[in-house]
């Protein structure tokens, strides 16, 4: 560390007066709940453009990109500037839709792989608030086979043509741009053939879809590609070498909130946190009920467990004790620990979770929120895959058989059917 | 543990892995098993000499830390004594010795005597049910003239048939007074308990009219409450770490073994249902590490949140550690369940520390209750 660096002090203040002189409290709504359907598009919409504007003003004030390098317009500070500032947004409004995936994986993945160009075109827009980028990584035909990419990218002069569908990014509707994986080579084995593009979404050739969810939600989002073109400059490393780009951004990926280029108010948590659970169980009538207490106890020690666990995963990581790999674990553990907070919100909901009148308050949304307790466990990588990493690579045991190994890529067994 | 230790730290855990792998390997383990005492007081000197009894005695009474604050210091001895599943009353040595100098109690023989390891104390908390519940405390001290009188019963005390002398908590009315009774004081009786784990041993002790000077109080007269908190949270502390210590060397014996050993042609490690459960493991495991840590370090800086993070600490070792060894013992198969294998050490550590200074579900409730306080202030 040279000693010419902002001391944390001078940060804390500088952050600190930003912070209480400009930006509003949090929206309470905004903490709790996941993927909830209670914004109009209208209400969505203004709710991004203030993310934006708020990113801009952070990005004016010196806090933007607080681990980003200078010369990509960030502030070059270290890991203890980035849990100062977010000490310092606790209750306050935030640029949440920018976290993730634009600063990680995505400005993560054109730090490490991007052009000299490219870093210098997309990194500091993203740190103003003028570019959100979605991962074009999941397809319809296979959510963790990532590697076994159907979209295809074929070269025609300096350009690429790509064609095919991307799926599960979550507000492609209201965003900029695409990191997208595609296979360029069908005859090689899979981890072979890939090769990796930047794109505008907004273009003729590429039509955004919004999936409903189970719970009416619409912000998921699946893409189609058709006849998509991109100039070979928009290619983020080496011709056929993706893999060696999308290994490093599903690290990226699974290092969610770990990560030092995500801003996330101090006391945040992924799932509904306790202050949600105690209202239910206050509008329940059941904050008496030992067992009732017992449950938000063990809410809040998730909770807790959480937020160390990510901080020891994320220090480990950053001094070299731990190996990359070791972010599965906290990826594993926030998908677990919030679906089980999902369930213990329904339980002390009782029969009000799952039928309620506008006076049920927080009740009300126990029931829908259960529906989708998966999405923890599912969005960002499964925990079935963490697993496998954890187990393979951090622990070392054999890696599960596959039959795409040594296999020329098109020859490889595929679905009968797939979503289209 | 810490992902970073001084070199300081780490000379002094390395020193006490080696004394323990010298004194109490697994075969001197299973002898204690019939030891009345469980442990071998020599062993116990050798201890004190690296400074186990010492690191939270102020510097002026014989004390002093290794790194900036002794609490962490000794969250590392009880990490290895965990991972060794070592003999002696780590916890409550320490507590009585760093309430004694705390607090400038009067006899300072008896922090030497700790010190040094001459001299054992224990600290009498828990009591029977259906009063067994943390926070719940009905020993009588009352106030007579000159002198303090003892009515009640403690369970379970541990080393209470050693200890020379012991810390009494209890209630003066509305608040709480601590004692230090010599162990011959009149109307005290000592009886031995059953325990789970092979060397650490307790008693049920009653006293009846135990009657000493008003110079025995340690603090004052029924306003012991804030320091009485202090040595929970020490105890906690050492009991967390020493748990994630039971953890680690049962989940490292179970990773070896599920390599080594072979079913239908193959490794168990080569299982995918297996595989998933050790990273399940894994990360339950490395979960414990953070928050005992973190708890730690709460506590020795005297942080507000020291209390909260403790009890999640308490609540979540014991209650995932529980699953990671029983797992431990069920990859191990019938193998897992026997005397012969070394497995059963750990767990009885383990399990021993679960029940210690408050449950799981006690410690629930506990959050309960601070995550209610924190509403109210906001």
């Amino acid at each position: 560390m040279s000693a010419d660096l902002e001391s944390l002090e001078d940060f804390r203040a500088r952050a600190r007066d930003f912070i209480r002189a400009n930006l509003r409290a949090a929206d309470p709504d905004q903490m709790v709940g996941p993927l909830r359907n209670e914004r109009t598009d209208e209400e969505e919409l203004a709710a991004v453009a203030r993310e934006r504007q708020v990113q801009r003003m952070l990005f004016d004030a010196g806090l933007a990109g607080i681990c980003f390098p200078k010369e990509y317009g960030g502030q070059g500070l270290t890991r203890d500037h980035q849990r100062t500032l977010n000490q310092e947004l606790a209750g306050y409004e935030y640029p949440s839709r920018l976290q993730a995936p634009t600063f990680s994986p995505c400005a993560a993945v054109l730090l490490d792989f991007g052009t000299e160009e490219q870093k210098q075109a997309h990194i500091p827009a993203i740190l103003r608030g003028e570019e959100i980028w979605m991962q074009f990584l999941s397809e319809p035909s296979g959510g963790s086979d990532v590697a076994a990419a159907l979209t295809s990218a074929v070269k025609d002069g300096e350009e690429w043509v790509l064609n095919g569908s991307k799926i599960w990014t979550t507000g492609a509707w209201w965003s900029d741009w695409g990191l997208c994986l595609a296979r360029t080579n069908w005859d090689v084995p899979k981890h072979r053939g890939l090769t990796v593009f930047i794109l505008p979404i907004r273009q003729a050739g590429l039509d955004v879809h919004r999936i409903e969810m189970l719970n009416g939600s619409k912000e998921f989002c699946q893409e189609f590609l058709t006849d998509v073109r991109v100039p070979d400059s928009d290619r983020v490393g080496d011709v056929d070498d993706g893999w060696t780009v999308g290994t490093r951004w599903m690290f990226h990926e699974r290092m969610l909130t770990n990560s030092a280029l995500v801003t996330i108010p101090a006391g945040m948590s992924h799932g509904g946190g306790t202050r949600a659970m105690t209202a239910v169980a206050r509008d329940a009538g059941r904050l008496d009920d030992p067992y009732v207490r017992d449950l938000v106890g063990e809410a809040r020690m998730l909770e807790m467990v959480d937020r160390h666990l990510r901080r020891r995963v994320g220090e480990g990581i950053a001094t070299g004790a731990m190996a990359d790999q070791s972010a599965a674990i906290g990826r594993l553990f926030v998908g677990t620990a919030t679906a089980r907070i999902r369930s213990i919100d329904f339980e002390i909901a009782g029969a009000a979770g799952a039928a309620w009148t506008a006076d049920d308050g927080e009740l009300a949304f126990a029931g829908q929120d259960f529906l989708m307790r998966q999405v923890s466990c599912i969005g960002g990588g499964t925990t079935e895959m963490a697993r496998n990493v954890i187990s393979e690579r951090v622990l070392g045991m054999p890696r599960e058989r596959s039959q795409d190994k040594d296999v020329a890529f098109r020859d490889v067994p595929r679905s009968a059917t797939t979503r289209s | 543990m810490l992902l970073a230790l001084s070199s300081d730290q780490e000379l002094f855990t390395e020193t006490t892995a080696k004394l323990l792998d010298e004194l109490v390997p697994v075969g001197e383990l299973r002898r204690l098993r019939e030891d009345p005492v469980g442990f071998d007081r020599r062993y116990w000197s050798r201890g004190a000499e690296l400074g186990w009894t010492s690191l939270l005695v102020d510097e002026d009474h014989g004390g002093g830390s290794i790194g900036e604050h002794g609490l962490i210091d000794l969250t590392l001895v009880a990490y290895e004594f965990g991972r060794h599943a070592a003999p002696g009353p780590l916890a409550v040595v320490n507590v009585v010795a760093a309430t004694l100098s705390e607090t400038g109690h009067g006899d300072a023989g008896v922090i030497d005597g700790l010190v040094s390891g001459a001299m054992l104390a224990t600290w009498c908390l828990g009591e029977p049910v259906p009063g067994d519940r943390l926070g719940s405390l009905a020993l009588d001290i009352a106030l007579d003239g000159g002198e303090v009188v003892l009515n009640g019963t403690k369970r379970p005390v541990e080393s209470a048939a050693v200890a020379d002398h012991l810390l009494v908590t209890g209630r003066t009315g509305e608040g709480l007074t601590q004692v230090l009774v010599p162990a011959g004081a009149s109307g005290v009786s000592v009886s031995p308990m059953e325990s789970v784990d092979m060397s650490r041993r307790f008693s049920v002790v009653s006293f009846e009219d135990v009657r000493l000077p008003a110079t025995s109080v340690v603090g004052e007269i029924g306003s012991a409450d804030a320091q009485v908190a202090r040595q929970l949270e020490w105890a906690l502390a050492v009991t967390c770490a020493e748990s994630v210590g039971a953890m680690q060397t049962a989940f490292d014996m179970t990773v070896e073994w599920a390599f080594d050993r072979y079913s239908f042609g193959r490794p168990l490690a080569s299982y995918q249902e297996l595989k998933h459960r050790f990273a399940d493991m894994k990360t339950w495991l490395e979960a414990g590490h953070a928050i005992s840590d973190a708890a730690t370090r709460a506590a020795a800086e005297g942080s507000a949140g020291a209390a909260e993070l403790l009890s999640t600490a308490k609540a979540f070792i014991g209650d995932y550690g529980s699953e990671l060894l029983q797992d431990c013992v069920q990859i191990h198969g019938g193998i897992g369940v026997t005397f012969e294998h070394d497995l059963h050490l750990y767990l009885r550590r383990h399990t021993l520390d679960r029940a210690l200074f408050g449950t799981p579900a006690d410690h629930r409730q506990r959050l309960c209750d601070i995550v209610e306080a924190q509403e109210e202030v906001a």
